[in-house]
């Protein structure tokens, strides 16, 4: 601990400038006017994870707006061995519906 | 033309009833008529605050409810002429405010008054939309603290999306009021700067009202900090902010920074 290290603990500030910075980010995509992307995001959020288990930070949704053709790019990272997971997932739901 | 400003902030006890009493005695000051109005149904103490909760005869509801009349309600500050308060009801329930009743009493204040300044209730319930709901542009009251920031963030959403005014897509003005900012904590580091604060909810700033004794010794007594003679920093600020709100360009005098030993030995080191 250097010899000012007392001073830096007091300095609070830029940990709660760069908390907040953070959560409000978060809030305002949750709580904001919604967009298209937001709930197509959302909706396929749920889709997949009930049928595989993968980090909700691993799907990119993208649109492009051109004059011709718009494009909607949605890119899903998943780890191999939870592909296998998912399948066995899939399973007491369809049993559920057959019953 | 008359404008109706709402004085919200979401969180409670950072500083909007304080700052609606001071604002209005401020911009009545100049001649113009104002009206402070209490939405806070139920918890209304800006008749406390304005020296006048024992002049409270007929209130809010009263009026939206066609029972007493506008004149009858409004209290006339006896010490600014010009300067009215509309209390709120403190007996009954906050749903007997309804959108109808609101808009018509809006609309007779807008008549008869330049400034009409709205004192919000914290939260983001019925009162708080009822509130902001036909408010032209809105004071945001925050502290340089972490939840306060937060809330505001919240009800800068809000402003944008349930009012009138955004609901006909038009632009809602809203700016900022720092309150209870401490300039010597704030240049140590222990306290958000005005930047952090502007930079995270990037709106104009109205002004920076410095934590001061000024404040506590004006509610104590029931005048707003404005209506005081002697010359503090929180009364010159809010005198200042008054004239932003109407026009002015001021610019914005930081606080003084009263050091500390250590700020004064190592400077803004630790900022």
């Amino acid at each position: 601990m250097s010899l000012f290290g007392f001073l830096k603990s007091r300095s609070s500030a830029p940990v709660a400038r760069e908390r907040l910075q953070i959560l409000l980010a978060h809030e305002r995509v949750a709580l904001g006017p919604r967009d298209l992307v937001t709930i197509l995001r959302d909706e396929l959020l749920a889709t997949i994870a009930r049928h595989i288990e993968f980090d909700p930070d691993k799907l990119s949704v993208r649109m492009d707006r051109a004059d011709a053709m718009s494009t909607l790019e949605i890119e899903v990272e998943i780890p191999s061995d939870k592909i296998a997971t998912g399948a066995s997932r899939i399973g007491p739901g369809a049993q559920a519906s057959a019953a | 033309m008359s404008k109706v400003i709402v004085v919200t902030s979401g969180k409670g006890g950072v500083g909007k009833t304080t700052s609606t009493a001071s604002l209005g005695a401020a911009l009545a000051q100049s001649g113009r008529r104002v009206c402070v109005v209490d939405f806070d149904v139920g918890l209304r103490n800006l008749d406390l605050v304005m020296g006048a909760e024992r002049r409270v005869v007929f209130d809010f509801i009263n009026v939206a409810q066609g029972d007493a009349k506008l004149p009858q309600a409004l209290i006339r500050d006896k010490r600014i002429d010009t300067l009215h308060l509309l209390a709120a009801s403190q007996t009954r329930d906050k749903d007997a405010l309804t959108t109808e009743g609101v808009e018509r009493v809006i609309g007779e204040l807008r008549n008869s008054f330049d400034w009409v300044l709205c004192d919000s209730p914290s939260g983001i319930e019925r009162g708080a939309l009822l509130a902001m709901r036909y408010a032209d542009q809105a004071i945001v009251v925050a502290n340089p603290e972490v939840s306060s920031v937060r809330d505001s963030d919240r009800i800068i959403g809000l402003l944008d999306s349930k009012t009138l005014r955004a609901e006909r897509g038009e632009q809602m003005d809203k700016q900022l009021l720092l309150t209870r900012f401490d300039p010597a904590r704030s240049s140590s580091g222990e306290m958000l700067s005005i930047d952090d604060v502007l930079e995270i909810l990037s709106i104009p700033l109205l002004g920076v009202i410095p934590e001061s004794k000024e404040i506590l010794r004006a509610s104590n007594i029931g005048a707003p900090v404005t209506m005081n003679a002697s010359a503090g920093q929180a009364r010159l600020a809010y005198l200042e902010a008054a004239r932003r709100l109407s026009g002015e360009t001021v610019p914005v005098a930081i606080p003084d920074e009263k050091k500390t030993f250590f700020t004064r030995l190592f400077g803004r080191r630790a900022a």
